[in-house]
């Protein structure tokens, strides 16, 4: 009787669903990391079904039989202690449940936090993604762009993305192309995406950063390789350079549209250090953390500039007063507008 | 003297707070002095020692701050019934959902939860008091002026607005700039202390002052259950002391624990605040457990299953319970090494709370079920429950939680494990045990009218959410965009916020129905229950029993009943009890000056109510009075009296 609750809602969320998944996002895949995850997550429904089936019909079963009606009265029902056979088949049944979950987790999200096995050996194209007020900002070492707002990958190309924040935790997501991870104002994190098809993608911050928050959203548009070289060519040739004064404006807005530069600010505001520079402050150890050994390398080959750690986890006030920027984000002091 | 920092400014909905909050005001001191009840209100409960007025008065404030964070509630639902709504800014929204999730947590779920524990955990062991009936007052109105002064933060200079998880930097003076979070660190400091102190009280009322022959395992499911919260209480409450008066030095006094910059650290606060967060999750979920297993028992007419596994499952969540701290933030960068032991950890919660859920199902089996009130909110809570703890499971796969983390889905989640866990299971509890207490029971026609209005519209409140997460909604926007397509199921989710107001109403309606209407109880356990409050008096007197029972079993009172065993059998003598103070009122009035002007800067005024407090408590530490006896003809008077004979 006091199953319509429940029962009315999962009628409910069948109905809702069948129209298609493709307005659930998350499990409308466009890249290798967000479909295993929609993997993960479609297994792990079906799991769960099967325990919710097993609890379910337990519940109707004694519900329907032992409830008091006329024809038991004066039925006294008998003292029980519990069985132990019984009582060691549901714990040992979950127990494999588990297990199998955890395998599949460990598996996965060892999956996530790499690059995606079809794309183990390219170099991947670096991408600083940092976060400041309600917008994001997005340095192209190697290419010298930044955008804001707006970042432009090539399709079927392994990119890593460094995150960090000007100011309060947030979190960096794309939806249709992997799972989400928080960007801070002390440490450097690591996200590796890729596009399987040419489209254009919402990304967002996923985490509560204050006033603006519900409008933090940037587009992640994936195109051809050709499109992406016509792309560079056109921002060198019409964008102009990011000055430091012009980045500090940028920094002390609120909100601002999109935007193209031919340099990054990574050359007068570099990063904070990486999560391994955390751990083991000397940064040589191997990245354990990120899961990632190639990972170290690639800062070798890359120009990009070397996370200063010493000045970021330290938090030594830096020593040159004339310089208007500091030097890392954890000194940068915000600008509200009010 | 600068008042503009105590206004709010602009909100018409906040003026009319303000005014709404005089008139009741003035209301409530009118109608004390009118009807001459403030001698009453004094010397019958602002001073009371005895743990059943206290556990009254902890689920009266915590009925109003159900109706406070439902109102916040239905705002927000109404905010984000549709896109681009413009009912609430920004800024309002934000301080709307962080007062929410601090009011229904720490004001409304754990104070009900306490509430139960004091009026029921002494009757339940068969003593006369809690072990420190004094310190039990003190607990109780640091709790209150706690609470109070979060809500007047509503009012007087802004309410906390960065999330009850009140992340750093978010949470600094350079973020939030105003007293909003300061009210956050002072509130729930001194409700906080107020909790620990509780949290010391139980341990040693359960371990010492069982009836005689109440072996541990023969405590009562629910007692069990309340000792294991009030260990985990004790081992988590400290860290949030810690982490609350770090927050307070960085916020006030210029530190910089998690600042931005001098080697401050903003994922030290996320890490201490759910050291403690999650564990409190369990502070909340255990005892429920503990009332349904009575409200099972009794209504299938038969013992628990499974006993001894039920005791150590809940001894094993509450150890795993300090270990899972880090899956509310899987995406902070850990790697995969941590994450996962984290996803295992948090994984295997799932076992010891399957082996209760089988257990329950297993008591159910060969009963005979009755379905009455408190009954249906514990069978309403099984099914639905289930649902919160598989989504958990799903959750606790750190690869998955990348697409959950931060969206409607897990709001969801944990609504579906808060609610029936939490709150079903305190309205369960108050309708089983509120005939005890006052001696007659709720009217079960108008409480199952209730009980369906608040099952239904709960799903259809929160399933939508499941799935508006998967459509990649994230959790505390204030408004959202047409073409995202969150509209329709946002409608249907506003729509059944509704549906659970009418249901509270009809709750609350039912509570002054059956006051004037229910017939009176005489027998004092109208349910034919199994445990030791239902062998003394409704209402109970103040000494709880006039004779201390003996137990030879689990369930005391049912095997009395069947195998004539007298639970009773020395004479009445006379009977010590506590008497009553006025000095842990006092000190709460204190604590919560000291806590306003700390809020504002306000040094010398706050350092007075400091030096205050410390006089108040040392005027608690001489104090010799050693209490009263009641004589042992009074007590024989007050028994015929209250079972209907004449004296």
């Amino acid at each position: 009787m006091n199953k319509k609750g429940p029962l009315y809602a999962l009628f409910l969320s069948l109905v809702l669903l069948l129209p298609g998944c493709s307005s659930l996002t998350v499990l409308n895949p466009k890249g290798p990391a967000a479909r295993t995850l929609s993997d993960t997550i479609i297994l792990s429904i079906l799991v769960m079904l099967g325990v919710l089936a097993v609890v379910y019909i337990l519940y109707i079963w004694v519900l329907v039989k032992y409830r008091a009606k006329k024809s038991n009265e004066g039925y006294v029902p008998p003292h029980e202690e519990g069985n132990v056979w019984l009582e060691a088949t549901w714990i040992a049944i979950p127990i494999l449940i588990v297990a199998f979950l955890s395998v599949v987790t460990v598996k996965t999200t060892s999956a996530v936090e790499n690059v995606a096995a079809d794309y183990k050996d390219q170099k991947p194209l670096v991408i600083y993604a940092s976060s400041s007020n309600w917008k994001w900002h997005f340095s192209y070492p190697e290419e010298g762009i930044e955008t804001v707002n707006y970042v432009n990958i090539p399709v079927h190309r392994a990119v890593e993305f460094r995150l960090y924040s000007f100011g309060t935790i947030t979190s960096f997501w794309v939806p249709q192309l992997g799972g989400q991870k928080y960007a801070m104002s002390d440490m450097i994190t690591t996200l590796h995406l890729s596009a399987d098809t040419v489209g254009s993608f919402i990304g967002k911050n996923a985490n509560f950063s204050g006033k603006g928050f519900a409008h933090m959203e940037f587009e992640a548009l994936s195109m051809t390789d050709k499109d992406y070289q016509d792309w560079i060519k056109e921002v060198k040739e019409t964008a102009s350079p990011l000055t430091e004064d012009e980045f500090k404006g940028l920094l002390a807005m609120e909100h601002v549209g999109r935007k193209t530069y031919t340099s990054t600010h990574l050359s007068f505001s570099p990063p904070p250090g990486d999560h391994g520079d955390h751990m083991s402050n000397d940064g040589k150890d191997t990245d354990i953390d990120n899961g990632n050994t190639d990972h170290q390398e690639h800062k070798d080959i890359h120009p990009s500039p070397e996370p200063s750690s010493e000045t970021e986890f330290d938090g030594e006030p830096h020593p040159e007063v004339d310089q208007p920027l500091p030097s890392s984000p954890v000194e940068e002091h915000t600008h509200h507008s009010d | 003297m600068d008042l503009e920092k105590f206004k709010v400014h602009g909100e018409p909905l906040i003026y009319g707070a303000m005014i709404s909050i005089a008139l009741a005001t003035i209301g409530i001191i009118v109608g004390l002095t009118v009807f001459k009840k403030w001698g009453y209100l004094w010397r019958e409960w602002l001073t009371t020692v005895d743990h059943k007025r206290i556990g009254v008065m902890y689920i009266l404030a915590a009925l109003l701050m159900l109706f406070r964070g439902g109102i916040d509630a239905i705002m927000m639902r109404l905010q984000t019934a549709a896109p681009d709504m413009k009912f609430l800014d920004a800024q309002h929204y934000n301080e709307v959902f962080t007062t929410h999730g601090l009011i229904m947590i720490l004001f409304m779920a754990m104070p009900f939860i306490i509430g139960l524990m004091n009026v029921i955990i002494p009757l339940q062991i068969g003593a006369r008091d809690v072990a420190f009936p004094r310190l039990n007052a003190v607990s109780f109105w640091l709790f209150f002026f706690g609470a109070m002064l979060l809500n007047i933060s509503f009012v007087i200079g802004g309410s906390p607005d960065a999330g009850w998880s009140a992340y750093f930097p978010l949470a600094s003076i350079e973020f939030s700039p105003t007293v909003g979070n300061n009210y956050y660190s002072l509130a729930l400091q001194i409700s906080g202390i107020g909790t620990l102190i509780t949290g010391i009280n139980f341990i040693v009322t359960i371990l010492k002052m069982r009836a005689p022959g109440m072996k541990l395992m023969k405590m009562p499911m629910f007692t069990w259950s309340v000792l294991i919260t009030n260990i985990i209480i004790v081992f988590a409450f400290p860290v949030l002391t810690v982490a609350l008066a770090l927050m307070m030095f960085d916020r006030l006094f210029g530190s910089q624990f998690f600042t931005m910059a001098n080697g401050g650290m903003d994922m030290l606060w996320a890490n201490l605040f759910w050291v403690w967060g999650h564990p409190e999750v369990y502070i909340v979920v255990l005892p429920a457990f503990g009332i349904y297993s009575e409200i099972i028992a009794t209504f299938s007419k038969k013992n628990l299953y499974g006993y001894t596994s039920m005791v150590f499952s809940m001894l094993i969540i509450s150890l795993l319970s300090f270990l899972v701290w880090a899956h509310h933030f899987y995406t902070m960068g850990q790697g995969v090494m941590v994450n996962s032991f984290f996803s295992i950890t948090t994984m295997a919660i799932a076992v010891p709370t399957g082996v209760k859920i089988f257990n329950w199902l297993f008591t159910l089996r060969k009963g005979r079920i009755t379905f009455t009130t408190p009954m249906l909110y514990t069978l309403a809570f099984i099914p639905i429950f289930t649902i919160g703890g598989v989504t958990g499971v799903m959750l606790a796969m750190a690869s998955a939680d990348y697409q959950y983390h931060n969206t409607m889905f897990l709001v969801a989640h944990f609504h579906y494990v808060l609610i029936p866990g939490a709150v079903f299971a305190v309205i369960a509890g108050f309708h089983y045990w509120f005939p005890k207490v006052f001696g007659f029971r709720l009217n079960e026609r108008l409480g199952k009218h209730a009980f369906w209005w608040i099952i239904i519209s709960f799903n259809v409140t929160f399933f939508p959410l499941f799935l508006l997460g998967l459509m990649g909604m994230t959790r505390r926007m204030y408004t959202y965009s047409e073409e995202t397509g969150f509209g329709p199921l946002n409608m249907l989710s506003f729509a059944g916020a509704l549906g659970l107001a009418i249901g509270f109403v009809i709750l609350v309606y039912n509570i002054y129905w059956s006051t004037r209407y229910e017939p009176r109880d005489t027998t004092g356990d109208p349910w034919d229950a199994r445990t030791l409050e239902w062998a003394t008096n409704s209402p109970i007197p103040a000494y709880n029993f006039a004779v201390v029972p003996k137990v030879q079993t689990r369930d005391a009172l049912w095997s009395a009943k069947q195998d004539n065993i007298p639970l009773f059998t020395e004479e009445i003598t006379k009977i010590h009890m506590p008497s009553n103070t006025g000095k842990p009122f006092i000190l709460g009035v204190v604590f919560f000056f000291f806590g306003f002007f700390l809020v504002f800067s306000m040094w010398i005024p706050a350092i007075v109510a400091g030096v205050g407090i410390i006089l108040v408590m040392a005027a608690m530490s001489f104090d010799r009075d050693h209490g009263f006896y009641i004589p042992a003809k009074e007590v024989i008077a007050t028994e015929k009296k209250l079972r209907g004979e004449t004296v």
